[in-house]
This record gives C-alpha cells, structure tokens and sequence, in this order.
C-alpha cells in the first residue's frame, strides 16, 4: 500500500480544500521559480530518470516526447496541449484533478511549457465537464492574481497564457491529432503521423500533447527527486497513478496507489471488495474499455502495471478498473461496448465506420441467442479486419475488447450460439453483409 | 458520430444580443488572430445558450459570417460533435449515461423511470413542456454510476429508489441539488475512516 507521505494527489477528495491558499499548504509553487531555473535540460533530464509514462492511455516516456520539441524556436512559435478530453468509458480521474487539485495542473503547465519552450497553453476539456472547467477556471485566474502565470509567471522570466477550451462530446478528439483538428475549427478526425505533433502539430506548429495527469505530477517529481519517483512500483512502471474502480464492488471509488499493486488488494482494500466476494468475479476490465477483458482467473495474482498487464494481453491504458460479477451478462456487457464505439467512430476510415457498427450489431444478436455458430467466426474475423488498418488507434480500441471477449469466454458464447444460419445459401448479393436479415 | 434532426421550423434569423456579441470578443481573442476558425465551438455553445438549448440553422448562418467561414464548415461541426443540439429540448435536458460502468450498476432502471415520468420515446418534450431525456455515452463520473446529467449538473449514485422523486422535481420546474444521492463525498470510497491528516485514508 502507499504511505501517506507518497500522495501527490492529497486533495484526491477534497477534505483539504482546493483554493490557491489551501494548495500553497500542500507544497503547491512552493519554489517553482527554483525549479525553472535549473534550465530546461535538467527539467527533461529530472521527467526522464523518474521514468514518468503518460497517464492517458498510450503509455508513452514522457521525457522522451518533450525532447522531441525542437530545441530552438524557430519561426513557429511552441503551444504546450493538455488533454482534458476524458471519456474512456471507466476513467474519471482527471475530473478530480481538475476540481480539487487544480494548481498541481497549473505549476505543471508552467513548468513543462518552459521546459518545451511555449508561451502558449490549451487546455481541452470535454464538453459535460461545464462545472470542472469552471472550477479549473477559477483557478487559473487566482493564479494570475498572483502573477504565478502570465507575464514573467512567478518572476521566472517565462511568460505563459493558459486558456480553456470545450471540446462538445466527441471521445474521438481523445486522440492528440483530432483534438488538434478539433481546436482548429474542424471536425475531430485524426490526422495520419508522421509528422508527430511534436514537430507538426496545433495550427502547423510545434506542440506537446500532454495527459492531465501527466502534466499534474510533474511538478511533484521534480520538487522531490526523480529517484523518489523511480522507487515507487518497478523499474519501467515507476511511481503512482490515480485508479479508479467501477462496476461491481461494494465501493466504488477514485484512489491513488502505487504503481505494481495487486488487482485483489485494489478491489478488496480499497473498493470494498467484489459484491458477492472474490469467488463471485468473472472478469475485469482494466485499462478503460479499450482494453482486453481480463477472466477471473489470471485475476488472482494481476499486478497492476503497464507491462504486466501486456503480459496478459491487456493493458493499463487509463487505469479504469471495471468490475464484472457473475450477476452480469458478459456479452451484453461487451454488447454496450461496442456500441460505444459505434456511436463514437469519426467516420474517416472505412474498416472503423463499418466494422465498428458491424461487431455491436453481431454481439447484439449474440447477446440475445438469435446468431448463427457462424456469426461468431464472422466477428473474429471483423476484429482483425479493423484492427490496424485505420488512421488512429480507436481502430484497435474497439475491436481489442471484442477480442479479449473471443479469447476468454468462446464456450459461453458458442453455447448461446449454435443455430445454424438461417439462410444456408447464400443469395448472389456480395455486398450485403447482413444476409440473415433478408428473411426477417 | 450522432444521427440528428434539424428542426423543421426555424426562426428566419439570429443574431448575437449585445452581452453576447462582448463575450465572442473575448473568445476570439484567445485564439491567433489568424485562426479565428477555431472559436467556431465555444460561438456554437454560445448560441445555444442564448436560443433555449438549441441552435438554429439561421445561428450557424450568422456564425459562419463572423468568423468568415463557409456555412457549410459551421454546419458540419454542429452536426458532427453531439452536444449541439439542433432541436428544442426541454427546460430540463435529462442525458441518462447507460454506457459499461453505468449498466452495471443499474442505468436501465434510470431509462425506464425517464419513460415513465418524461415520455416514452427519447428526445420528445414531456407533455408539461419541462424536460425531455436521451440516452448518452459515457459522461466520465464511472466511480458514480448510475449518473445523469441535467443541464450543466451531474447527479450521481442514483437508484431506482431515488429517481422518480428526482426526475418529478424537474417536472414540477423546482430542481432538486445536484451531486451524490447516497451522500458520498465526491469519488471517495464509502463510509471511509478519516485519518488524523483529515486525509480518506481509503
């Protein structure tokens, strides 16, 4: 379990109080202009030996994206993103960040637009957080009262504009590039990398996407030393991460845990445990719906860490725990989900804007016990069709938990679907996929 | 992507009222004075705000002509992000999450109450004129799920206990306070002991 003195986020649930006065008690811009003037490099240096990944979803070294930045301004002035668009089915962790530890988000902007050289900051938060973004808002404008951002932010020299902007209820603008189209003016659809963000990217110009989260640590790691961080979890899954746990347990609840913590001592010490008891799991979704289910029975033993759980054919994506008892049909579960994903494709790619609607409708028939032994096969074969050939990684995002269905529960799916199709021939109509619907 | 209907009668034309017309300034000054394609989204909110909730076809006309854009681009924003409501909806727009994590915990139970109290089919104005309710994807509060959102307002930990006398508040035009039902504070866990820190020591 974590000691308390290794919270970063003490105000998680808002006992202390989330004004600026309140957030200078807990160490917030305490000497954030020291830290500044170290120089950039020791700044990226610090994230990259705390081995820092970003915490929306991907995974990746956060040090190693900022030192993609170019070094020198060049003609193009820097933009520094925050990606507040949170809509993994699972996750509301940025939520709290944003309402009750929101100048840990700001001293981060800070820090890490001076350590890409931005003098400019968006953030993006979906459209449903009204009351978020007014919190953040409010936020922000105390810290310009007091001169920690704006013109020569905390007398470090560096000048930096923070903004708000709404996305309108598009998880797709999630993606970095479609939320860079979408803060363009355009429809969020991602854009083809390369060229990554980092050189091309807002209006054609150099920028950093960064997780809430991410951005909100940082501060923290520097203040106490990339090594403190590096000693939480394990070599490569460093330090803590905010989880939260939903579905079927009896507490549901955001909390902060160290990276590497057993899923057992996570749903039972902190969420109260399975409703039913442990022996009632049946699966666990552990990254946000866009990962690969996980059966009860690797369940057991499951650290929770990025490279543990690929180990598992999973991942941990944004840390959204949701919980699935024995009281709950799974295909309908993963029914839901997939139409999730229809309801969210952009559109731009066909295998996505097709196949996405095609697996929910397969899965609803399934889920009823109306599809054919054959429909199953059908399915498996529509995942592999999208994944991996769209633009974005929302391909891969809705077909994985369709897979991780296959893979861990087919005899309960073959069980509920043995007829045989309704139509044993098939009529001479190549286009028309759905040929079991012609005789209804 | 939303399938959605733009309403059949629309008023001839729109245009920003004064205190509106002050707030767009600001909003194109966050933007490069070159790009000001980007304040497309929060004008689009803004116009909503001022037309009840909706936006007209004439709204997407006249935003197109202050920030120099094709009507066609405006129209394509408004019909591709799904928080742009191109019809009326109630005083009172119920959004029921029922993605996963609500499910689990019961969202159909929240359907049905909506049916019953609002009206049958979703995004039909009640027969009182006060709400109108429709199913969304995730709103991104899982921790407290069941959850909708009224308006600006997330209302969490719902049951089927609760929701009739909650969806009967808006009804009756006298909303009830927004925020957890079974008195959780924020996404702490349940009944957690308080620690000397005053810290949830979960």
């Amino acid at each position: 379990m974590l000691k308390q003195e290794d919270r970063i986020f003490k105000n998680l649930y808002n006992d202390l109080g989330s004004s600026l006065n309140d957030s200078f008690k807990r160490d917030d811009w305490s000497n954030t202009k020291e830290l500044i003037s170290k120089g950039k490099e020791w700044i990226i240096n610090e994230v990259k030996l705390s081995e820092l990944r970003g915490r929306g979803g991907a995974g990746f070294p956060t040090g190693v994206k900022w030192s993609f930045a170019p070094k020198k301004v060049g003609s193009r002035p820097h933009y520094l993103i925050i990606n507040a668009d949170e809509s993994e089915p699972g996750t509301c962790k940025d939520r709290d960040i944003m309402r009750f530890e929101p100048q840990k988000l700001i001293e981060g902007c800070l820090i890490t637009a001076y350590a890409v050289n931005a003098h400019k900051c968006y953030i993006y938060i979906r459209g449903e957080y009204t009351k978020e973004g007014e919190y953040l808002q409010k936020a922000i404008d105390e810290a310009y009262e007091k001169n920690l951002i704006g013109k020569n932010a905390c007398n470090s020299g560096w000048d930096l504009d923070i903004y708000i902007h709404y996305g309108a209820g598009a998880y797709i603008c999630g993606e970095e590039t479609a939320l860079l189209e979408s803060l363009e003016g355009n429809k969020g659809q991602p854009r083809l990398k390369p060229p990554f963000p980092a050189l091309v990217g807002l209006y054609g110009c150099p920028t950093i996407v960064n997780n809430v989260e991410t951005i909100a640590v940082v501060p923290t790691i520097l203040r106490r030393g990339a090594k403190w961080f590096a000693s939480l979890g394990r070599p490569k899954n460093t330090g803590t991460k905010i989880f939260c746990i939903s579905g079927n347990v009896n507490k549901p609840c955001n909390v902060e845990e160290e990276m590497g913590i057993s899923l057992k001592d996570l749903i039972e010490k902190h969420a109260g445990g399975v409703i039913g008891g442990w022996e009632n799991l049946q699966a666990v979704i552990p990254g946000g719906s866009s990962m690969p289910l996980i059966p009860k029975a690797s369940c057991d033993t499951l650290k929770m860490d990025f490279d543990s759980l690929v180990a598992e054919k999973s991942g941990l994506g944004t840390a959204g725990v949701i919980v699935i008892n024995k009281d709950q049909d799974i295909l309908k579960c993963m029914a839901r989900i997939a139409r999730f994903y229809k309801h969210e494709s952009c559109g731009q790619c066909t295998p996505c804007r097709e196949g996405s609607g095609w697996m929910w409708r397969i899965l609803e028939r399934a889920a009823k016990g109306e599809a054919t032994h054959k429909d199953i096969d059908l399915l498996s074969d529509v995942t592999k069709q999208i994944e991996g050939h769209t633009i974005c990684a929302f391909g891969e995002g809705s077909a994985w938990p369709v897979q991780g269905l296959l893979r861990h529960f087919r005899k309960e799916i073959d069980a509920r679907c043995y007829s045989e199709p309704i139509i044993k021939k098939r009529k001479n109509i190549p286009y028309l996929v759905d040929q079991h619907l012609l005789e209804k | 992507m939303s399938v959605k209907k733009v309403h059949d009668k629309q008023p001839d034309t729109f245009e920003f009222t004064k205190e509106n017309l002050v707030l767009a300034e600001n909003i194109l000054n966050k933007y490069p004075k070159e790009r000001k394609k980007s304040a497309v989204m929060p004008l689009l909110y803004l116009a909503q705000n001022q037309n009840d909730n909706w936006i007209p076809l004439a709204a997407l006309k006249y935003i197109g002509k202050f920030l120099s854009m094709p009507y066609i681009n405006v129209y394509e924003i408004a019909t591709f992000y799904s928080m742009y409501n191109l019809s009326p909806v109630g005083k009172y727009f119920v959004q029921v999450c029922t993605t996963t994590p609500c499910l689990l915990r019961g969202a159909n139970e929240i359907v049905k109450a909506c049916q019953k109290k609002i009206s049958k089919n979703e995004n039909t104005i009640s027969e009182n004129g006060m709400c109108s309710w429709t199913e969304v994807e995730c709103l991104g509060a899982c921790v407290n799920a069941p959850m909708m959102q009224v308006n600006r307002d997330y209302y969490e930990d719902l049951s089927k206990n609760n929701i009739e006398k909650i969806l009967d508040s808006f009804m009756q035009d006298d909303p009830i306070k927004p925020g957890s039902f079974r008195n959780r504070k924020s996404s702490a866990p349940e009944n957690s002991k308080i620690n000397g820190n005053g810290i949830n020591n979960a």
